[in-house]
């Protein structure tokens, strides 16, 4: 198989945005996307008009039909490419590539990319898990009364039964990312949390409890994404694309090849090649984090540790900031906000501006090289993409 | 080499040349949960139940339930068995029950 075009040092991101997180009840899903559109071009010292292309992902609580299109007409902005991407969690990284390969093809100069839903106010709890209940197979998932969650804690029952992965184990993955929360000040969990109360959690799919789950939001995200060139002559240091990487297996978990090995090694082995950079060259990292168990599988698939020592990597502390790699700095989607797809994009925008250093009580020493990865559906389809401050 | 779920071609080699095979209903739990917190009210009387991936004798895996007795008491590795829920209405779902011994 050809591989791809690199598309290493080709963009940066300029620019990058939050909505309010949390409860919103003043904002549409869409004014959510537009809010953090409006301060990601404000943040990159760009115009509206400076935008030609867009990207977005897609939202269950206002299901339009061309939601790119419509955030067009909301804004005004008068793109030469846009689309809507549907690819769960995995939308975020899937639009930055696509988005870094038209600048780099021509098709657009300065791509506006945002994703985000009002989750929390449109559905609420029971309307959310209704909704991603039904996203399970009509006919050979969901007559069985299966959820997210259960898909989620039969993976991480055979990761625990092959690789002795603890209870602990998961509940420290919690504890790193809300300790991590308490220093951000647009974060939806704002209490303490230890991995006794975790465990105390209330049952909801064995092995996970509620705190080994994400939380519900309402929220969005958006970045700026230009050329290298252009990149050079705006506000805020950039964040260099060094490398990116897709593996897309399988949308529903029985079909999944395997329990205990996924797209995220392969996704991985492609970005850090494309970067011309490994493992142990990273400062930080932004792990997918829906539950407890994912990012423990991700940190030993993309190479950090061997497979079966992610959970004890985490019990260990060295996820926390200033430990060996500081882990969803942010708070993640376990305590900062999860709504659609903008719980993966807020870890690209908490990735760029650790490499600019300016996150204060959150700042990663000497921050240089940053990997996110993004992951939809049930460990289905992953994204790897690797940022630096400097050209690789 | 056989599939499930059915599928119009082979997922391996792409062949349309297919056939239905009679799968013997015997099985092994490839991994588990006990859900506590149903997703959807039409499941909560149901709680705390057993969602499972059976492996079937003949290769392919499902999503099931693991149902009848100490049916909580599952593990992985157990050998299970078929059995079919009527629901009604042309309905019948193939949920499984852990093997003695």
């Amino acid at each position: 198989m050809a591989t791809s075009t690199s598309l290493r040092n080709k963009v940066a991101i300029v620019g990058v945005g939050e909505s309010d997180i949390g409860k919103v009840p003043n904002q549409t899903g869409l004014g959510l996307n537009v809010q953090a559109a409006r301060r990601a071009i404000v943040d990159a010292g760009l115009k509206p008009s400076d935008i030609d292309g867009l990207l977005t992902a897609y939202s269950y609580v206002e299901p339009y039909q061309m939601l790119g299109s419509a955030l067009c007409e909301y804004t005004g902005i008068r793109p030469r490419m846009a689309a809507s991407m549907v690819v769960g969690g995995a939308s975020p990284g899937v639009m930055l590539h696509h988005a870094a390969t038209s600048i780099a093809m021509g098709l657009a100069e300065t791509v506006l990319v945002c994703a985000g839903e009002n989750r929390a106010t449109g559905l609420g709890r029971e309307g959310s898990i209704a909704m991603l209940t039904n996203q399970g197979h009509p006919q050979f998932e969901r007559p069985f009364g299966g959820s997210i969650p259960a898909g989620y804690a039969m993976v991480a029952r055979r990761y625990m039964h092959e690789f002795g992965i603890t209870r602990e184990q998961l509940a420290a993955v919690a504890v790193n990312t809300r300790a991590h929360a308490l220093l951000k000040p647009n974060a939806q969990m704002k209490t303490p949390l230890t991995i006794e109360d975790v465990l105390a959690s209330k049952p909801i799919a064995d092995p996970l409890r509620m705190l080994d789950c994400c939380i519900i939001s309402d929220a969005a995200g958006a970045f700026i994404v230009t050329s290298a060139e252009r990149a050079q002559d705006l506000k805020h240091k950039p964040a260099y694309l060094l490398g990116i990487g897709e593996m897309h297996t399988h949308e529903h978990i029985m079909c999944a090849p395997s329990f205990t090995h996924f797209g995220a090694a392969e996704s991985g082995r492609m970005a850090f090649e494309m970067a011309g950079v490994g493992p142990k060259d990273m400062d930080l990292a932004q792990l997918y984090d829906c539950f407890t168990i994912v990012p423990i599988i991700e940190l030993e698939e993309l190479g950090f540790v061997e497979q079966g020592a992610g959970g004890q990597f985490f019990l260990d502390g060295h996820a926390r900031i200033g430990g060996k790699l500081p882990i969803n700095t942010h708070g993640g989607m376990l305590s900062q906000a999860h709504a659609g797809a903008a719980g993966a994009l807020l870890g690209i925008v908490e990735s760029v501006r650790q490499l600019r250093g300016t996150e204060g009580a959150r700042q990663v020493k000497d921050a240089r090289l940053a990997l996110v990865h993004n992951e939809g559906g049930i460990l289905s389809s992953h994204c790897t993409m690797i940022f630096s401050n400097q050209k690789g | 080499m056989k599939h499930f779920m059915p599928r119009n071609g082979c997922p391996n080699c792409w062949s349309e040349d297919l056939e239905w095979v009679d799968a013997s209903g015997r099985g092994t739990v490839h991994t588990f949960s006990i859900v506590h917190r149903a997703p959807l009210p039409e499941f909560a009387a149901d709680a705390p139940y057993v969602v499972a991936m059976v492996d079937l004798e003949e290769g392919p895996r499902m999503y099931t339930n693991i149902v009848g007795e100490a049916a909580l008491d599952v593990a992985i590795g157990d050998k299970v068995q078929v059995r079919f829920q009527d629901r009604g209405e042309g309905t019948v779902v193939p949920q499984f029950t852990r093997v003695r011994g």
